[in-house]
């Protein structure tokens, strides 16, 4: 009985403190997988900055723009485009005033050391009879699949090269298509080619054929229960640091 | 509806399911009747796919099938292609997959066989492999077909293994379950539901049929 009581107080004197302590706020954000190579050091810097545990997820934009429609709950949403963000803005998904331009992509071709292919000529490499397989995003869902074909349209190759084509299911996966040996080049973001690993494997060549500038866009989630985190995530993403971080990895500031 | 990833998956299991059942008879068959102590390292070799995450083996055959394995080599040194992005590729890795779906029935219904009936059989004179298809396989033939249904069904549901090392090739590689993932991927969710309902419909029809056999009365079996 006694103890009892006691364990009670004991209860309520710690409940206060569990629920008001110094727990680290946590934000999760939904990123584009050409991101995966800069965001950890982006992230960490941002944590240095505020009381945030954050944790991200890569895959490609499509497929978060799907489940942000269903409810996942994340707090930011870090696309490869403009339209999957502001699409949910007009749904009313996102909140349309957070929607920001963070950075603008490029499209390289990579190809492992070994391969011998002399990438200098950019896409037209890739008529190369060597090569059998060409691994890009899936550009129903991948806004970097979509710029693929559209330089390999403008570069008049697409017909082409259209029968080698093999699709990733986020950018991620079409470099590691790429990187087992399984593909013999993939069009990728330059910001993937910069990593560590691709870089340490492979050679790569910018694309000079033109596509539409690959404008990223982030927006905080409307379900967000941290939407003050989320917009002063988004912030960061334009502080002078972290563009010159972003360049570092093949980016370029974004035009607006 | 997308008719040509549905044929493409229905030629797939069909084959898979074809080699699967003449490599599982015999693989079953000296599971259970080999006096050989280490048979249960075998079953569990066998078993694997059951209980490893479907990206394990994708990661292993993207891993061998590339030119960084020797085995990835030697296949594209012979057909100047590789074996991922290739309905080849699909046969080998879904063989690897369903596996333990055509064995696990068809070894459960070989164990159940009475040991007399197939030592009458060797005492009256039958070799081996008459007593095979004498005695054991027509007692176990519900086995057999369950073994060769559910591989069947197992690869037609195969997803994670296809993702990883089929590149998503419209008629190559393209199966039902990618068709699907990609119709939710782009918003197509009218597309997505027509498929997906008729996959349900199958897979409702498959264990029907399945279970149907088993409810059979034991003493009903042919006894050919």
């Amino acid at each position: 009985m006694r103890w009892n009581s006691l364990r009670g107080a004991l209860l309520v004197c710690l409940l206060p403190a569990l629920l008001l302590g110094e727990a680290p706020r946590r934000l999760t954000i939904a990123a584009a997988s050409d991101l995966q190579t800069v965001l950890p050091d982006i992230v960490r810097a941002f944590e240095r900055t505020a009381p945030a545990r954050v944790s991200v997820s890569y895959g490609s934009s499509g497929n978060f723009f799907a489940q942000i429609q269903n409810g996942a709950p994340f707090d930011v949403f870090l696309s490869a485009d403009v339209e999957y963000p502001r699409q949910l803005a007009d749904a009313g998904l996102a909140d349309p005033s957070t929607l920001q331009l963070y950075a603008t992509g490029h499209l390289v071709v990579w190809a492992r050391r070994e391969s011998k292919i002399d990438l200098s000529r950019g896409l037209a490499a890739l008529t190369d009879a060597r090569i059998r397989r060409v691994a890009i995003a899936n550009p129903k869902y991948a806004p970097y699949g979509r710029a693929a074909v559209a330089a390999l349209r403008d570069a008049r190759l697409y017909d082409a090269v259209q029968p080698k084509l093999v699709m990733g299911e986020s950018l991620a996966q079409t470099a590691q298509l790429v990187e087992s040996g399984n593909a013999d080049v993939g069009v990728l973001s330059r910001s993937l080619v910069l990593g560590p690993t691709l870089m340490a494997e492979g050679t790569y060549a910018d694309v000079r054929a033109s596509y539409p500038a690959i404008d990223q866009a982030g927006v905080v989630v409307k379900a967000s229960r941290e939407p003050a985190l989320a917009q002063a995530f988004i912030a960061f993403l334009r502080r002078a640091d972290t563009g010159t971080q972003l360049e570092r990895f093949g980016f370029a500031r974004p035009s607006r | 509806m997308d008719w040509e990833a549905l044929w493409l998956t229905a030629r797939l299991a069909t084959i898979v399911s074809g080699i699967l059942l003449v490599v599982s008879v015999p693989l079953a068959h000296w599971i259970v009747f080999s006096r050989r102590r280490w048979t249960f390292l075998v079953e569990s070799i066998v078993s694997l796919p059951l209980v490893l995450p479907p990206t394990v083996l994708g990661f292993y055959l993207l891993m061998a099938m590339g030119t960084r394995s020797p085995l990835g080599r030697l296949w594209i040194d012979w057909t100047g292609h590789p074996l991922a992005f290739t309905f080849e590729g699909l046969v080998v890795a879904s063989l690897f997959y369903s596996l333990p779906f055509a064995v696990q029935p068809i070894a459960t219904a070989f164990s159940q066989i009475d040991p007399t009936l197939r030592e009458a059989s060797a005492t009256l004179g039958a070799a081996p492999l008459r007593t095979f298809f004498r005695v054991v396989l027509p007692l176990s033939i519900e086995g057999v077909i369950a073994g060769a249904v559910l591989s069947f069904a197992h690869t037609v549901g195969e997803f994670g293994v296809v993702l990883m090392v089929g590149g998503n090739l419209p008629g190559v590689t393209r199966t039902v379950s990618i068709a699907i993932y990609d119709h939710v991927q782009a918003l197509q969710y009218r597309e997505a539901t027509v498929t997906a309902l008729f996959m349900l419909a199958f897979a409702f029809a498959v264990l029907l049929a399945v279970y149907g056999l088993r409810r059979r009365p034991l003493a009903a079996a042919p006894l050919a």
